[in-house]
């Protein structure tokens, strides 16, 4: 799977290249200004793209910004932001095409290597990989002002926390330590009380429940 | 096409006229009406409470009288400009908070801007009184010398003298009609020009002349030395933050590798347990780390600038906040910085106390000037008094020459309106 790395500190540039390389991606081009990742995204190709939201020369949103432009020209265009803070707005604007292949995470997420490599791997088939903070934001917001979701039992919270973070029904339950079908079943209520249309697809029913989260805002 | 322009301002014009003549008279009698009684109480209560000093009542009254001598002063001034556009600048000194009432009336008399104020009441109540009443006159005695023309005149048995026109019987009332309407085309003119010239000499009084640049020099000495203390404050409050908090972290992930390094050939089991509590250590210590980042320059102020900093401020709170943002531009960055501080601190304050549901904030830029209104539709009573989060943001607004006003009855709404001079790049 071919990578473009767009980090301006050496340190984390380097480190990244070397996670990336141990789990058998290949780095197609590791850059650090948001020039360079313009070109590179739109030259190379790449299956993904892992991009830091302030890189050189303005070290304001550039990076951010080059991804979105980059979605734009080439929708579906796989990108994983990564940065120091999440905020609800960036969320936001890189899941407002709808289309998924979209991952905003805080750089932390980097020391568990298994769950941000399978973080990237998510994004790369089109999913979602949206950082915990973001959706405790969404959710602790959301609970505030909305009556389905004081209907959820806390296990079913639970589960809509992991699923709002893209993450299939395969892997809630490894990490809940349940059975798949538990999941299934717990998913099928959660959509029940939302009155959310319930899909397959487990990148849409992602989607539709961020929409959901973020919904009236 | 210049004559179809014409033509076609021509009505718009003429009622504009009118509007703008009936304006006048009704400001200059309001005028009248205030500055006369308001004046006169005013400066009665002034004479008495200072000549009640030396017995030792008029040590306590006095500091009152002159807060209410103050607060008519600034009625007016919000009046002149309001509906004259004559800017009074308002230059007294701030008195120290919780001063007892010794310090506080001897601090009061000590403020050349008092003294400009009690010399200020006589003229007010005479000139002042005067030139309002005259921009009222000036309408009113023309529809006088009509009304006389429309048959008023029957109601007198003897000459009745309108001006110079000794009024008999139709005739001469006619005349008195056409005074009237010759008095009233010049008080086209005449009217506002009067009421200009009240606000003037309420200006030249009240407004501090050659002592506001010394004023000036007083407020900025003042208004640095706040932010240098600010400053010297948030400087120490972070060196704790970080010494305590991420500094140990690291210190303790550092022993911990030490341990783990060790253990790793007699006791692998307890090395990866211990591998995993100092990698909690470590994300600890970036939390905190972005904790204090945030508050010393949040990420996204530098980012986007304050229209979008505050748009995820806003997102972050558990009440609904609504935010308008127009700005052509973005301000220098100390002044963005002290805005987005200066409204996340209103909008915690609303979240903490209002017990309000919905928020509004509207960021715009008119004239120089960054304005800011946050709305809560709590329950009000928020004032800017001693001890009160509101008083600080007054003082560090004031670095920038910027200014706070609340509005807060019992009951709510509360709104705040916070303004910055600055220019936009």
């Amino acid at each position: 799977m071919r990578v473009v790395l767009a980090e301006d500190l050496f340190l984390l540039r380097d480190g990244l290249v070397r996670l990336l390389e141990a789990h058998d991606f290949e780095i197609a081009a590791a850059v650090e200004t948001g020039p360079e990742l313009s070109r590179a995204l739109a030259e190379l190709e790449p299956d993904v793209a892992v991009v830091d939201v302030r890189l050189p020369p303005t070290l304001t949103d550039e990076g951010l910004q080059c991804a979105l432009q980059a979605r734009r020209d080439r929708p579906g265009l796989p990108v994983l932001v990564l940065s120091q803070h999440v905020e609800q707005l960036y969320a936001r604007e890189l899941l407002a095409d709808g289309s998924g292949g979209v991952g905003y995470l805080l750089k932390d997420r980097v020391f568990d290597a298994e769950q941000f490599i399978d973080a990237v791997r998510r994004v790369a088939s089109g999913g979602t990989a949206m950082d915990p903070q973001v959706i405790q934001q969404l959710l602790s917001r959301r609970a505030a002002e909305d009556r389905p979701l004081e209907r959820l039992t806390p296990r079913e919270l639970e589960v809509l926390e992991l699923m709002a973070q893209g993450r299939t029904n395969a892997a809630i339950a490894g990490k809940l330590v349940v059975t798949e079908r538990a999941i299934a079943k717990h998913t099928a209520n959660i959509f029940a009380k939302l009155s959310l249309e319930v899909s397959d697809d487990d990148n849409r029913r992602v989607l539709a429940v961020l929409a959901y989260l973020d919904r009236g805002r | 096409m210049s004559i179809e322009t014409k033509s076609g301002t021509g009505r718009p014009q003429t009622t504009g006229r009118t509007r703008g003549l009936a304006l006048s008279a009704v400001r200059g009698l309001a005028l009248a009406l205030i500055s006369l009684p308001g004046a006169v109480i005013c400066f009665c209560l002034t004479v008495v409470s200072v000549a009640l000093i030396p017995i030792g009542v008029g040590i306590v009254t006095t500091s009152w009288v002159l807060t209410g001598v103050r607060a008519f002063a600034d009625w007016r001034r919000l009046l002149a400009a309001e509906w004259g556009g004559v800017r009074i600048p308002r230059a007294y000194r701030p008195l120290p908070e919780g001063a007892n009432p010794w310090a506080r009336t001897f601090g009061m008399l000590r403020d050349p801007a008092t003294w400009r104020d009690v010399l200020w009441l006589p003229v007010d109540m005479t000139a002042g009184f005067v030139s309002a009443l005259l921009a009222f006159a000036l309408v009113f005695y023309p529809l006088e010398g009509f009304v006389i023309a429309a048959g008023l005149w029957r109601a007198w048995d003897d000459t009745y003298w309108y001006g110079f026109v000794p009024v008999t019987g139709q005739i001469t009332a006619l005349y008195a009609a056409a005074l009237g309407a010759a008095l009233l085309v010049a008080a086209v003119r005449l009217s506002p020009l009067a009421l200009k010239a009240h606000f003037r000499l309420t200006g030249a009084l009240l407004g501090s002349g050659q002592g506001e640049l010394a004023e000036r020099v007083r407020v900025l000495t003042e208004t640095r030395r706040d932010a240098v203390d600010t400053s010297a404050a948030e400087l120490r409050r972070i060196e704790r933050d970080l010494h305590d908090g991420a500094q140990a972290r690291l210190v303790a992930v550092g022993m911990d590798l030490g341990t783990i390094e060790a253990l790793l050939e007699k006791n692998p089991a307890k090395a990866r347990e211990l591998l995993a509590q100092t990698r909690q250590s470590s994300a600890d210590a970036l939390t905190e780390l972005r904790e204090l980042v945030r508050g010393i320059h949040p990420p996204v102020l530098a980012e986007r600038g304050l229209g979008d900093a505050v748009r995820a401020l806003a997102l972050r709170l558990p009440i609904a906040v609504e935010v308008e943002v127009d700005l052509p531009g973005r301000a220098d960055a100390p002044v963005e910085s002290a805005a987005y501080f200066a409204v996340s601190e209103t909008l915690t304050n609303a979240v903490k106390h209002s017990g309000a549901d919905r928020i509004w904030v509207d960021m715009h830029y008119t004239e120089g000037r960054l304005r800011v209104c946050v709305t809560d539709n709590g329950k009000g009573g928020a004032v800017v008094g001693a001890g009160s989060g509101l008083a600080g943001l007054e003082r560090r607004l004031g670095t920038f020459d910027g200014v706070l006003a609340v509005s807060s009855p019992a009951g709510g709404p509360t709104m705040v309106t916070m303004e910055i001079p600055c220019a936009l790049s």
